[in-house]
C-alpha cells in the first residue's frame, strides 16, 4: 500500500505547490461568474421559488469549478510526466494499474473538492445557502470529482501533446460543463433542448448537488445519483482497460 | 542461486520491424556486464523490455528468477534502471524525488540513509534540495541515475549513463557504480565508450540487428581477435619477401605488420637485418574492443 499512498502524496503535493495555478485561480475564475452574472440577472431572474439567483448559482459554480479541477489535475499530471518523458519513473515501478488508477483518482477528487469547498466558502460571505441534504451534496461532490478524475485518466493517456488535451476539455468538458444548468434551470429551455440536456450526464451532477442545498431541482435526485454513479462506474472500468493494457504507455 | 537476468528467445516486433531477433542471454549475479552495439542494434529495446517499458512478442525475460511479465511486482523491485534520456519531474527537488521513488518502491523513512548514500556517492549532497529544474545537465544526469537506485535494487541497469557526460563526472559515476558491484550488485551496462566496457566489464555482449553476434568475457574477446600492430619505418622502404604476409598498411612512410605475438617482433627483426634493411622507428600498438568490435559489426 505505500508505493499508493506514495503516489497519491506526489500527486496531492504536486498541485498544492502550485496552488495559486490549481487552487486560488479557479476560485477567483468562479467569483467573478457569480459577480457578473449575479450583478446583470438578480432581479430579473428566479428559478425556484423563494432562491435568490445568486443562492441558486453558486450550487452550480461550485460544482463547475470541482468537475473542471478534478479532470485538469488527472489529464496535466499525465500528459506533463509523458511530455517531460519523467512518466517513466512511474512505469518502471511495481505499481499495479489499479493503484496507478487510485492514486490518481484519489488525488483528483481531493482538488476537486479543495476547490469545490472554497468556492461555496468564499461565496458564503456574499449569500447565505440552505444545506438540505448534506449526504446528498457530499455524494455527488465525490462521484463528480470521481467521474471527471477517472476522464482526466484517460485523457492524459490517450493525448500525446498538450494540443490534444487542450481539445478534450474546451470541445468536450468545457461545453458539457456550460450547457448542464449552472446557470439556468433547464426548464426554462425549449421541450427539445431540455431532452438534450437529458442526456448530458453533467446535467445530472449539477441537479442533484444542487438539490442537496435547496432540496429541489429540475430531476429526482436519485434518479441523478443512479446515472453519474453508472457514469462513474463506467468510465473507471474503461480507464482500468486502457491502464491494464498499458495504452499508450507501455509498447 | 538464480542468475540475475535471464532471456530466453526473446522477440520484438514494431509493426512490421523485428527489433529484437531471438536473443537467448544469461546474466549471473553480481557480474559486471556491457551490452555494446551501434545504434539502432535493439540494446534499448532489449532494456526496455526487461524493464516493463515493452512487452516481447514472444520469449521470457526473468529478473532474479521472477518473469518480468507474470511476475512483474517482484521482477521489478529486483531492479533499477537508468533511462538514457534525461528527464526529471519539475515541480520536486532531489531529495524529495529520491524519496518518493523509493516509496513508489514500498521503501519508506527506513530508506533515507540509503538514501543519504546515494546523493554522497553521486556528488549531489549540497543539490539535495534544489529543485531538478534548476539543476546542471551534469547534476541532472545524476540525479536520474540516483532515481534507478533509490529502491536500493540488486540488479543495475545503466542505459548509456555517460552519454555526454564530462571526464570528472565520468570518473565518479565509474566509482561509484565500481563500489556497488563490490558489494554484490550486478551491473548491466550500455555504452558507446568501448574502453569504459573494456576497464570496467568482465563479460560483453555484442548486439547488431536486434541479434546478439558476439558473447564473451573480454579478455577472450580481445584474445580471440587480438592483433597487435606493429608500425615500422625502413630504410630503404620495402619489405622482405617472407613478410608481405603480415603487410597490414603503409602510409606516411610507414608499413603496419600484424603479430599475434610480442615475441614474433624478434622473427620479423632478423627477417629485415638479413635483407639488409634498416629500422628507423618501431611502434607496437595493442588491438582494444573497439577494434574487435568494428571487426565483428562489419563481419556480420
Amino acid at each position: 500500500m505505500r508505493g499508493l499512498y506514495t503516489l497519491f502524496k506526489k500527486e496531492i503535493w504536486r498541485f498544492w505547490k502550485v496552488s495559486f495555478q490549481t487552487v486560488a485561480a479557479p476560485v477567483m475564475t468562479a467569483l467573478l461568474y457569480l459577480l457578473i452574472f449575479s450583478h446583470v440577472l438578480e432581479s430579473h431572474v428566479q428559478v425556484y421559488p423563494g432562491v435568490s439567483y445568486t443562492a441558486f448559482l453558486i450550487p452550480g459554480l461550485a460544482m463547475m469549478s470541482l468537475l473542471q479541477n478534478s479532470f485538469a489535475n488527472s489529464s496535466s499530471s499525465l500528459i506533463q510526466s509523458k511530455v517531460m518523458g519523467n512518466i517513466v519513473f512511474l512505469l518502471l515501478t511495481p505499481l499495479s494499474y489499479w493503484e496507478f488508477f487510485v492514486a490518481f483518482l484519489a488525488a483528483a477528487v481531493v482538488r476537486g473538492l479543495v476547490v469545490g469547498l472554497s468556492v461555496y466558502l468564499v461565496a458564503l460571505l456574499w449569500v447565505d445557502i440552505p444545506v438540505t441534504h448534506p449526504g446528498l451534496i457530499l455524494a455527488f461532490a465525490f462521484l463528480g470529482s470521481a467521474m471527471l478524475g477517472a476522464l482526466g485518466i484517460i485523457a492524459g493517456i490517450w493525448a500525446d501533446k498538450f494540443d490534444q488535451l487542450a481539445a478534450f476539455q474546451n470541445f468536450i468538458i468545457m461545453p458539457l460543463t456550460f450547457l448542464s444548468g449552472v446557470f439556468y434551470s433547464i426548464h426554462s429551455l425549449p421541450p427539445f433542448w431540455q431532452k438534450v440536456s437529458h442526456l448530458n450526464p453533467f446535467f445530472y451532477m449539477i441537479d442533484g448537488f444542487r438539490y442537496g442545498f435547496f432540496g429541489q431541482g429540475d430531476i429526482s435526485p436519485s434518479i441523478s445519483l443512479s446515472i453519474v454513479a453508472i457514469c462513474f462506474l463506467a468510465l473507471s472500468w474503461l480507464t482500468l482497460q486502457l491502464l491494464k493494457r498499458g495504452y499508450k504507455l507501455r509498447g | 542461486m538464480p542468475p540475475a537476468i535471464q532471456i530466453d528467445q526473446v522477440h520484438k516486433f514494431f509493426g512490421k520491424l523485428h527489433a529484437v531477433r531471438g536473443i537467448d542471454l544469461t546474466i549471473e549475479q553480481g557480474e559486471f556486464f556491457a551490452l555494446l552495439g551501434p545504434n539502432g542494434a535493439g540494446k534499448s529495446t532489449l532494456i526496455n523490455l526487461l524493464a516493463g517499458l515493452l512487452r516481447p512478442t514472444s520469449g521470457t525475460l526473468s529478473v532474479m528468477g521472477h518473469n518480468v511479465v507474470d511476475d512483474y511486482r517482484a521482477a521489478r523491485r529486483l531492479l533499477g534502471v537508468v533511462p538514457q534520456e534525461l528527464v526529471f519531474d519539475p515541480f520536486f527537488n532531489v531529495r524529495e524525488m529520491l524519496r518518493f521513488q523509493a516509496g513508489y518502491f514500498g521503501r519508506g523513512p527506513e530508506n533515507d540513509a540509503w538514501i543519504d548514500e546515494i546523493l554522497e556517492g553521486l556528488g549531489l549532497t549540497d543539490k539535495a534540495n534544489t529543485n531538478m529544474r534548476a539543476l546542471s545537465g551534469g547534476m541532472k544526469r545524476r540525479a536520474l541515475i540516483g532515481q534507478a537506485l533509490a529502491h536500493k535494487p540488486p540488479v543495475i541497469v545503466l542505459d548509456e549513463p555517460t552519454a555526454g557526460v564530462d571526464v570528472e563526472l565520468r570518473q565518479m559515476l565509474w566509482q561509484f557504480i565500481k563500489r556497488l558491484n563490490k558489494d554484490g550488485h550486478t551491473i548491466i551496462l550500455t555504452t558507446h565508450y568501448l574502453e569504459e566496457a573494456e576497464t570496467l566489464c568482465s563479460r560483453v555482449a555484442m548486439m547488431k540487428q536486434g541479434e546478439i553476434v558476439a558473447l564473451d568475457s573480454t579478455r577472450n574477446l580481445l584474445d580471440r581477435f587480438q592483433s597487435k600492430q606493429l608500425k615500422l619505418k625502413l630504410d630503404p622502404n620495402r619489405l622482405p619477401e617472407e613478410l608481405l604476409p603480415l603487410k597490414r598498411a603503409e602510409e606516411n612512410g610507414y608499413v603496419t605488420l600484424g603479430i599475434t605475438q610480442t615475441g614474433e617482433i624478434e622473427h620479423v627483426l632478423t627477417k629485415l637485418r638479413s635483407a639488409d634493411i634498416t629500422v628507423k622507428d618501431l611502434q607496437l600498438t595493442e588491438a582494444d574492443l573497439e577494434d574487435v568490435f568494428i571487426e565483428i559489426v562489419r563481419g556480420h
